[in-house]
């Protein structure tokens, strides 16, 4: 795939692109993890790679995380650039030592003498019916965790762009998918790929985007959220609001100055995300409003989120997955003011 | 205490006192006895043959090492005693095993050690000063790991094995290994003690490794003790079966014999390097020591038992050997010592000149790019710091 023409394709299939660019472009590169050789991943976002690059670098792994991240570690010592895939979001805690305490601290530990760019790649997330601990929205506690770049796109061009910005950066990068979106199709358009010096600094891993300019409300999301926001600025633009949506990209690092230069301009914040909203990345993101923009505040920040409740069952996710019309009940709580 | 000899798991007794010293194990590759004697049995033949090479040479030097090692150790301890260093894990009593296999290693072969392997960063040539530095609270590692091929020591207790394995893994990727080039092939060795065989990185190495057939060296140094816990809270079967059961092929070797500990990670490197696969060693061994300066072992195990392993002391060992067959020198032997007093003298000297990092290092490296927070907080700090300094006139 190298046409500078633009394609339409699904989310999933535009990470696998992403990754096929990488794998192509450097022999370094490797993808590992449960079922992403022969069956493609469970959501075939590695559908084919195995065929193509062969069993030493589509690696089908034993079943177990913390083994998949502690040896991508060791491979990452070694010079190789491993791409690993968690099945899904509530099965990476296993590996979350390996990712918190090894990963993390490598590079600061030995002074800048090693680097370990390694990407671990977690489907993450609701909305799809599934049954418990594959829905869950874990990504402040990684964000929380200094050494660590955390993601997650929100179309099929950012998770092509991201996910090869993300392979190709020599930080550590915690890339979330959100898995509700898979399917989500999107004009992508192809680029040459990143060099290392420029994939760590590129705007997809550290600056926000605004998906969608407005003047009377800012509406701040990432990953599965957006597309949630950005109908809900739908629904407000009908009612006579102007909601600004802007995607964060990147939980961290946090592109404060995106997020303060807009709120500065409507006055109003909303921050929508789907993990629950206690210490979650809303709360970080609401705080550094209130130092960056005070005097701009017509209303306290809120957040629409997930509650202080384990993910509910299947039967109950969409009562509790922010929704359009619980993001246009918090804008018009901000409006209120 | 014979919770270490072999025999149908479910007839050892698991929960013994550790007020007795523990019985001698069998099997165990030996190759000299505690007395200094050669062991020359039909089932070592294949480890004695590892090391007919060995010149007197090789063993001073190998008694060269040891020494230093345990001189070390103790300059070690007296420096965190003085306040020097905030902590020190001593490696008293594991001379042999670290010392011995770390031998068998070649120039491009890498290690993973925990954070007690002194006497594999002596025979790697990693800087003296540059070991303490973590212990003094200088730095978070110590020394550049690819100067060496040491990687920087681990604190949490397994996780370098994972690391290791991976490593290796990428070694059969980039073709070092079968070559039949004795300059190319390439294999690791990482050390863990037997508290680590409890963790689950430590079990899912041994999945990845087996199943990929890496190149790796699984050297377990059983101390006897995992702070205060003896080897029965850990293990109910006798530790170097623990690989077995992975399909990896496992020896238990004297962890108190240099050349025993040099033969059988030779033979286990020659497996790794040349696409044979993992080896899992279990160096039975005795931490006579402290598990570090923060540690009082009179709480939990017993001076007859400590005792009793001092009889097997593994430089003494060593010392008769050499003596025993005429290698031993007196004038030598001074020397060495005269090389250990420099040591101590340069340890006190140098770790006391070691002084904190600028309080600016601690926002450095923490990402190999440019991250808009740690910027931010950095250049937050540098601004206080200075306002702080032009109010007070203090250097920080």
């Amino acid at each position: 795939m190298t046409s500078a023409t633009p394609q339409t394709l699904t989310f999933a299939r535009a990470i696998t692109e992403g990754l096929r660019s990488a794998l192509e472009s450097d022999g370094k590169v490797l993808v590992m993890g449960e079922d992403v050789g022969r069956n493609g991943g469970v959501f075939r976002v590695t559908d084919g790679l195995q065929k193509d690059f062969g069993e030493d670098r589509v690696v089908d792994t034993p079943l177990a995380e913390s083994g998949i991240v502690g040896t991508a570690i060791g491979m990452a010592l070694r010079g190789y650039r491993p791409v690993c895939e968690i099945q899904f979001d509530g099965f990476v805690f296993p590996a979350y030592d390996q990712i918190t305490t090894q990963l993390a601290k490598m590079h600061y530990r030995s002074r800048g003498r090693l680097q370990v760019p390694v990407v671990i790649r977690i489907p993450y997330g609701g909305g799809i019916g599934a049954v418990e601990h594959h829905s869950e929205s874990p990504e402040a506690l990684f964000a929380h965790t200094p050494g660590l770049r955390v993601v997650s796109p929100s179309t099929p061009q950012d998770a092509y762009d991201m996910i090869r910005a993300a392979v190709a950066s020599p930080d550590p990068v915690l890339f979330f998918e959100p898995k509700g979106r898979y399917w989500s199709k999107g004009e992508v358009t192809t680029s040459p790929y990143p060099t290392v010096a420029a994939a760590g600094g590129a705007d997809v891993l550290n600056r926000a985007r605004v998906a969608r300019q407005g003047t009377d409300v800012t509406l701040v999301a990432y990953g599965p959220t957006v597309a949630t926001a950005l109908k809900a600025a739908d629904t407000l633009a009908a009612e006579g609001t102007s909601a600004e949506v802007v995607d964060l990209r990147a939980i961290s690092p946090l592109d404060v100055t995106a997020v303060a230069e807009s709120v500065k301009r409507t006055g109003r914040c909303v921050v929508v995300h789907e993990a629950p909203t206690f210490l979650g990345s809303g709360a970080e993101v609401a705080a550094r409003v209130s130092e960056e923009c005070f005097y701009s505040l017509e209303a306290p920040v809120l957040r629409v989120g997930g509650f202080h409740a384990p993910y509910p069952v299947a039967k109950l996710e969409h009562e509790y997955l922010p929704s359009v019309d619980r993001v246009v009940d918090a804008v018009d709580r901000v409006l209120a003011h | 205490m014979p919770q270490h000899t072999t025999g149908e798991p479910d007839k050892m007794p698991v929960d013994v006192p550790a007020d007795v010293a523990p019985a001698d194990v069998d099997p165990l590759v030996q190759l000299v006895s505690p007395t200094g004697e050669r062991v020359v049995e039909p089932d070592n033949a294949t480890y004695r043959s590892r090391v007919d090479h060995l010149t007197s040479e090789d063993l001073r030097a190998l008694y060269r090492d040891m020494v230093l090692t345990r001189r070390f150790d103790d300059e070690a301890t007296a420096l965190q005693r003085q306040g020097e260093l905030a902590l020190y894990a001593q490696g008293r009593g594991q001379e042999a095993a670290q010392v011995g296999s770390a031998y068998a290693l070649s120039p491009q072969d890498y290690v993973f050690p925990s954070y007690r392997e002194h006497g594999v960063l002596q025979a790697r040539g990693v800087d003296p000063v540059d070991r303490l530095r973590l212990y003094r609270g200088e730095d978070h590692g110590g020394w550049d790991p690819n100067e060496h091929n040491v990687h920087l020591y681990t604190l949490v207790i397994g996780s370098h094995v994972l690391h290791a394995t991976g490593y290796a893994m990428g070694v059969q990727r980039d073709g070092a290994v079968g070559t039949g080039d004795a300059a190319r092939d390439a294999a690791v060795v990482t050390y863990f003690g037997d508290g680590a065989t409890s963790q689950g990185d430590v079990s899912e190495a041994l999945v990845f490794a087996a199943v990929n057939n890496a190149p790796v060296v699984f050297f377990l140094q059983n101390n006897q003790w995992a702070i205060s816990e003896p080897t029965s809270r850990q293990s109910r079967a006798p530790l170097y079966q623990r690989g077995e059961g992975f399909g990896i092929p496992s020896v238990r070797v004297d962890g108190n014999d240099v050349l025993a500990c040099y033969a059988v990670t030779a033979e286990a490197l020659e497996r790794a390097r040349s696409g044979g696969g993992p080896t899992f060693v279990e160096a039975y061994t005795y931490r006579m020591g402290a598990h570090t300066t923060s540690d009082d072992p009179s709480r939990y195990r017993a001076r007859a038992e400590e005792d009793h392993w001092a009889r097997r002391d593994p430089i003494d060992r060593l010392a008769a050997l050499l003596r025993a067959e005429g290698a031993w020198d007196d004038g030598w032997a001074a020397g060495i010592e005269r090389e250990a007093d420099a040591l101590g003298e340069r340890l006190r000297t140098e770790v006391r000149e070691l002084g904190a990092p600028p309080a600016t290092a601690m926002f450095e490296h923490v990402y190999a790019t440019e991250h808009a927070q740690v910027q931010a907080e950095r250049a937050w700090f540098e601004q206080y710091e200075n306002e702080t300094n032009e109010t007070t006139g203090a250097a920080r």
